[in-house]
């Protein structure tokens, strides 16, 4: 299982703070968005988001996902 | 000297951490520290601040390296809290031990200012009942182009 997490103010919008996902292979990640509904799709794809797969920030472009990832979204942080 | 960086779901005990700091590093001739708490006011009853352990702390130890390698330190501590708070308590401790006083003020306020804008830390507020995210300040921004 994929697991996906929603930092700060996206879990609010999932409404979750993680979602584990069975992929059967490796996913490209706009797959795995096609998993989710619009709204967080359109919340996890702005720009000052970024991606964490495994603890290390990767870009999101050609980001393939397989199913043992921990892939983290990580909205711009709110300061200490 | 290795710096002393911590995440810490309990309480911090500022006078205590301080007092074993400064007992391990007699050869400062300055140590200058800075205790960041929840403000009390503006309706806020409680606070949670949210992490994400793979890159955390590691970004904290990063920082505190910086500053090693920026300034004559002799020793460095940083506690930061997660999970819930209540006005007053303490958010963060930041503590710079230097042979002379000059390096202990800036390794203290860079670390802060850093700890600010680039940790990794997603805070909410409790207000009226409701929670709310706290979204990043532009000042935030502004403290820390100060050090390029």
């Amino acid at each position: 299982m994929a697991r996906l997490l929603f930092l700060g103010r996206l879990e609010d919008v999932a409404g979750m703070e993680e979602l584990s996902l069975p992929l059967a292979r490796v996913c490209p990640l706009a797959e795995v968005m096609a998993m989710l509904p619009g709204e967080l799709v359109e919340a996890l794809r702005k720009p000052n988001v970024k991606i964490a797969v495994n603890g290390v920030i990767v870009a999101a472009e050609g980001l393939a996902i397989a199913d043992t990832d921990e892939v983290a979204f990580l909205p711009p942080v709110s300061g200490g | 000297m290795a710096a002393d960086v911590r995440l810490s779901e309990q309480a911090i005990d500022p006078a205590a951490e301080l007092a074993a700091f400064s007992a391990a590093h007699e050869a400062a001739g300055g140590i200058v520290s800075f205790l960041g708490q929840v403000r009390a006011g503006g309706g806020v009853k409680a606070l949670e601040l949210r992490h994400y352990e793979p890159l955390t702390l590691p970004g904290m130890r990063e920082l505190a390296e910086r500053a090693h390698a920026r300034w004559s330190l002799e020793g460095l501590l940083v506690i930061h809290r997660t999970g819930l708070m209540h006005p007053g308590d303490p958010i963060v401790l930041v503590a710079a031990a230097a042979r002379h006083r000059r390096d202990a003020f800036a390794a203290a306020e860079f670390a802060m200012d850093h700890l600010k804008s680039e940790s990794w830390f997603w805070k909410r507020e409790q207000v009226d009942g409701e929670w709310r995210w706290v979204e990043p300040r532009e000042q935030d921004f502004e403290d820390i182009r100060r050090w390029e």
